[in-house]
C-alpha cells in the first residue's frame, strides 16, 4: 500500500500538494495536463525529490527521508531503464546484486521472471538488440525480481504502438493482481486509465486530492477534468 | 533556395575553399618540393621526431590520467563555485601559451615557489628545463581540456541511468564499472588524441622550456633551421615530417571522436545520489583541490609578479600590444571570411543532396589541423622570398596562419547554426519568397549572430596570444606582445615580462569578451 499524506513538494517556484492512497493489488492512474506535477509526485515517492512537509508510507513503513535505494519502490522510466552494455540477464540480475556476482540460484530466479514477461529466449541479448516493448518487459522483469510492494510508472509505454501498449497493460494487470503490488501510473490517455486502473486521481495545477474509483471519475468528471478531456459535463 | 543566392554562396564558398586548400595542401606541395632536395633524414632530424612523439604521448597520457578522476569528481559534486570552476576549465584554451609558461616557471622554475620550498626542506633543486618542464606546461594546458571532454561525456549520459542506479543501490566500484567507465571509455580516447595533436605541434613551450639536442620538437627544429641556420631546405624537410605526424594524429583523432571545439558555458549535470560516503567525499575533495592548486598557482604567481612588473612597462610594450591587436583584427576578419564562406557552401551542398561533396569540403575545412603553423609559415617564406620580403609582411602572414588554424573550430561552431536556421525555417522562408539580403537578415542572422561572435572572439584571442610563426617572420625590433614577453624573459627582464603578461591576458580575454558580447542580442 502506498500512502502519501499531506505532502508538499517544492521544486523552484513550483509547488505540489498531494494526498493519495493506493491499496495493495490496486492500480491507480494519475491523469492531468502536462506540467501539473504528475512526474514530480512519482519522483518524490521514489526519493529523487525531498518533501518540504508531510509523509510517505509504504506498507506502513515511513520512508519519507530514506535515500532512493532504501525505498521498497521502483520507478520505471519511459526509456533508459537498462544499461546498454549488459545483456538482459545481467540487467535483470542487477535487481538482486549490484555487484553482479550471480549464483546459480540467482540465475534460476532471473530465468523465472524472464519467463513470466515472455523474454525467456532473449536473456543473452543486449538492449540495442531488443524492440522497445521487449526492453520495457526486461525492466519489468527486474521489478518482479526485486519483489517490492510498490511500482511507479512514468508513462513507460507511451512510446509503444497501440497493440504493444495493450499487451504491456495486460501484463501489468496480471502481475499486479498476482503479487498484490500497489501501482501508481501516469497516463495521458483516458482509455488507458479506464482499461486497467481501479482508481484514478486528478492532478490539476499542483494539487492531487485523493483517488476515486475510475468508473466514478469518468461517469462524473467534474468541471476541471471535463475541460481537460474536452467533454461537456 | 533561389539560383541567385546559391550562386553567391558557390562563389564565396569556392574562393574560401581554394584559399584554404592553397594554405594547407599547397603549403605541403611547396615544402615537399623544397624538402626533397635536402636529402635523407639526419640523426638530429630523427631525434626531433622521436622527441616530438614521446613528449606528445606522455603529455596526452598524463593529461587524460588526471582528467578522469577530476571529471568524475566534478560530475557528482555540488559545491559553491562548481559551475565557475567548470567554466574556467575552458579558459586555458584562450590563455596565451607564453603566459602559462611564465606561470609554470614562477612556480616550478629554478627560483620558483616549489624549488624554494624544496631547498628550504633540504631536498635539493628541481630542474624544470627539458622534458619535465614541457610536460608540466602541456598538462597545465590540456588537463582542463581533457577534463571538460570527459565531463561532457558523463553529462551526456541519459539522466535516467543515474536514477536507475540509485534505485538499485549501485554505488562505488559497481557504479564506476556500470555507468561511469563506459562513458569515460567513449570520451577519453578522443581527449587523448586531441591532446596528442595539440602537443605534437608544440612550439612555444619547447622554445621556452626545452631546446638543445635532447629536448627539441619538430616545430622548434623548423624554426631553428630557418632562423638560425638559414637552411630552408632542412626546414622544408622537417615541415614535411611535421605534416605527416599531424595528419596521422588528426586522422586518428577524427576516427576515435567527432571534432570538438571549446564549448561556452558551464556543463549542467543531473543530480546524483551516489558518493555520499566519507571516503569518496574526501577523495573527490582531494583531487579537486590538487588540480585547483596545480592550475591556480601559476595564475596567482603571474598576477602577483605581474602587478609588481606593471611599473616596468615601457612604450615598447604598448607598441607590441598594438601590433598584437592588428594581428587579432586581421585574423578575425580572415577567419570569418574563410569559415562563413565554407560553412555556407557545406550547408548548401548538403541541402542539395550532394552529401559526398559536402563531406569532402567539410574534411577540407579540417586540413589546417594537419598542417601545422610552421609548415604554412615555411611555405610562405619559400614562395614569397623571390617576389617580396616576408619579414615586411610579418603581421599579415601571422594573422593568415592563425586564421587558418582557427578555421576548423569556427566551422564546428557555425555549421550547426546555419543548418539549424535552414532546417527550422528554410521552407517558411522559401514559401514567403525571401531572397538575397532579406533572407540573410531574417532567416540566418538571428541564428548565426551568437556563434559568429563566439567564433570571432575565439579567433581573436588565439591570434593575440600567438607565439608561433611570428617568431619566424618578425624581427626582434618589431615584436608582437607574446614575442616581446619571450624576449624580455630570456634577457632577464623578468619583472617586465610578468607585467606584460597581465596586459596580454587582459587583451586576450578582452577581445574574446567583446566579440562574444557583440554576438548576443
Amino acid at each position: 500500500m502506498i500512502v502519501v499524506h499531506n505532502a508538499l513538494i517544492e521544486r523552484g517556484s513550483f509547488r505540489l500538494t498531494a494526498d493519495l492512497t493506493v491499496p495493495a493489488g490496486r492500480i491507480c492512474a494519475i491523469v492531468g495536463p502536462s506540467g501539473s506535477g504528475k512526474s514530480t509526485l512519482l519522483e518524490a515517492i521514489a526519493g529523487f525529490l525531498p518533501l518540504a512537509s508531510g509523509h510517505i508510507r509504504i506498507n506502513g513503513e515511513d520512508i519519507t527521508v530514506r535515500p532512493p535505494s532504501e525505498r521498497p519502490v521502483t520507478l520505471l522510466f519511459q526509456s533508459n531503464n537498462l544499461f546498454p552494455h549488459l545483456d538482459v540477464e545481467r540487467n535483470v540480475g542487477l535487481g538482486l546484486k549490484p555487484s553482479l556476482s550471480l549464483t546459480p540460484a540467482d540465475r534460476r530466479a532471473i530465468a523465472d521472471v524472464l519467463d513470466e514477461v515472455g523474454l525467456a529466449d532473449l536473456a543473452a541479448r543486449r538492449p540495442a538488440e531488443l524492440s522497445g516493448g521487449q526492453r520495457q518487459r526486461a525492466a519489468l522483469a527486474r521489478v518482479l525480481l526485486r519483489q517490492q510492494p510498490a511500482l511507479l510508472l512514468d508513462e513507460p509505454f507511451a512510446a509503444l504502438g497501440p497493440a504493444l501498449r495493450d499487451e504491456m497493460l495486460a501484463l501489468i494487470d496480471a502481475l499486479v493482481l498476482q503479487r498484490g503490488i500497489a501501482v501508481l501510473m501516469i497516463t495521458h490517455a483516458p482509455e488507458e486509465a479506464r482499461r486497467i486502473a481501479h482508481l484514478t486521481a486528478l492532478c490539476m495545477e499542483g494539487r492531487i486530492d485523493g483517488a476515486r474509483s475510475t468508473d466514478e471519475v469518468f461517469a462524473n468528471p467534474g468541471p476541471e477534468l471535463a475541460a481537460y478531456l474536452g467533454i461537456g459535463s | 533556395m533561389t539560383g541567385k543566392f546559391s550562386l553567391c554562396v558557390l562563389f564565396f564558398g569556392g574562393i574560401a575553399l581554394a584559399l584554404l586548400l592553397a594554405l594547407t595542401l599547397g603549403a605541403l606541395v611547396v615544402v615537399g618540393m623544397q624538402g626533397a632536395e635536402a636529402g635523407a633524414l639526419t640523426s638530429p632530424d630523427w631525434r626531433a621526431l622521436v622527441f616530438t612523439l614521446e613528449q606528445a604521448f606522455l603529455s596526452a597520457a598524463l593529461s587524460v590520467l588526471f582528467a578522469i578522476p577530476l571529471a568524475r569528481a566534478l560530475a557528482r559534486r555540488r559545491f559553491w563555485g562548481r559551475d565557475t570552476l567548470t567554466s574556467l576549465l575552458g579558459a586555458p584554451f584562450l590563455l596565451p601559451v607564453i603566459v602559462a609558461i611564465l606561470g609554470v616557471i614562477a612556480v616550478w622554475g629554478r627560483s620558483g615557489w616549489i624549488a624554494d620550498a624544496m631547498g628550504w626542506a633540504g631536498l635539493g633543486r628541481l630542474n624544470v628545463y627539458g622534458m619535465p618542464g614541457i610536460l608540466i606546461a602541456h598538462v597545465f594546458f590540456n588537463l582542463p581540456l581533457a577534463a571538460r571532454l570527459i565531463l561532457q561525456g558523463l553529462a551526456d549520459l541519459p539522466p535516467e541511468r543515474w536514477r536507475v542506479a540509485a534505485q538499485l543501490g549501485i554505488e562505488g566500484r559497481a557504479l564506476f564499472r556500470l555507468v561511469e567507465w563506459p562513458a569515460i571509455r567513449a570520451s577519453a580516447p578522443g581527449a587523448f588524441a586531441l591532446v596528442f595533436l595539440v602537443c605534437a605541434t608544440s612550439f612555444a613551450v619547447a622554445l621556452a622550456l626545452g631546446g638543445g639536442p635532447r629536448a627539441t620538437t619538430l616545430e622548434l627544429a623548423i624554426y631553428e633551421a630557418a632562423s638560425y641556420d638559414f637552411d630552408l631546405g632542412r626546414a622544408a624537410k622537417l615541415a614535411g615530417l611535421q605534416f605527416a605526424v599531424c595528419a596521422s594524429a588528426a586522422l586518428i583523432a577524427f576516427v576515435v571522436s567527432a571534432p570538438v571545439a571549446a564549448s561556452p558555458g558551464a556543463l549542467t549535470l543531473v543530480e546524483r545520489w551516489d558518493g555520499r560516503s566519507r571516503a569518496s567525499r574526501i577523495g573527490d575533495s582531494a583531487i579537486i583541490l590538487t588540480v585547483c592548486l596545480f592550475l591556480g598557482a601559476p595564475m596567482l604567481a603571474i598576477f602577483l609578479r605581474g602587478v609588481v612588473g606593471l611599473d616596468d612597462l615601457t612604450g615598447v610594450v604598448w607598441a607590441a600590444a598594438g601590433r598584437s591587436l592588428v594581428v587579432a583584427a586581421l585574423a578575425i576578419l580572415i577567419t570569418l571570411t574563410l569559415s562563413l564562406g565554407l560553412a555556407a557552401l557545406i550547408v548548401a551542398l548538403h541541402i542539395r543532396g550532394a552529401r559526398i561533396v559536402a563531406r569532402l569540403v567539410d574534411l577540407a575545412g579540417l586540413l589546417p589541423i594537419a598542417a601545422s603553423p610552421f609548415v604554412i609559415g615555411i611555405a610562405f617564406i619559400i614562395v614569397l622570398r623571390p617576389v617580396a620580403d616576408p619579414f615586411a609582411l610579418a603581421l599579415l602572414l601571422t594573422a593568415i596562419v592563425n586564421a587558418a588554424m582557427a578555421t576548423p573550430f569556427a566551422l564546428r561552431i557555425l555549421i550547426p547554426a546555419i543548418r539549424l536556421a535552414h532546417d527550422e525555417h528554410g521552407r517558411l522562408a522559401d514559401s514567403l519568397g525571401l531572397v538575397g539580403l532579406t533572407r540573410l537578415r531574417v532567416l540566418y542572422w538571428p541564428r548565426v549572430r551568437q556563434p559568429l561572435g563566439f567564433a570571432a572572439g575565439l579567433s581573436g584571442a588565439l591570434a593575440i596570444g600567438d607565439l608561433g610563426v611570428i617568431a619566424l617572420f618578425s624581427t626582434p625590433s618589431e615584436p608582437t606582445l607574446p614575442l616581446l614577453m619571450h624576449l624580455l624573459a630570456s634577457s632577464r627582464q623578468i619583472d617586465a615580462a610578468y607585467g606584460a603578461a597581465l596586459v596580454l591576458i587582459a587583451l586576450g580575454f578582452g577581445v574574446f569578451w567583446l566579440f562574444d558580447r557583440l554576438g548576443r542580442p
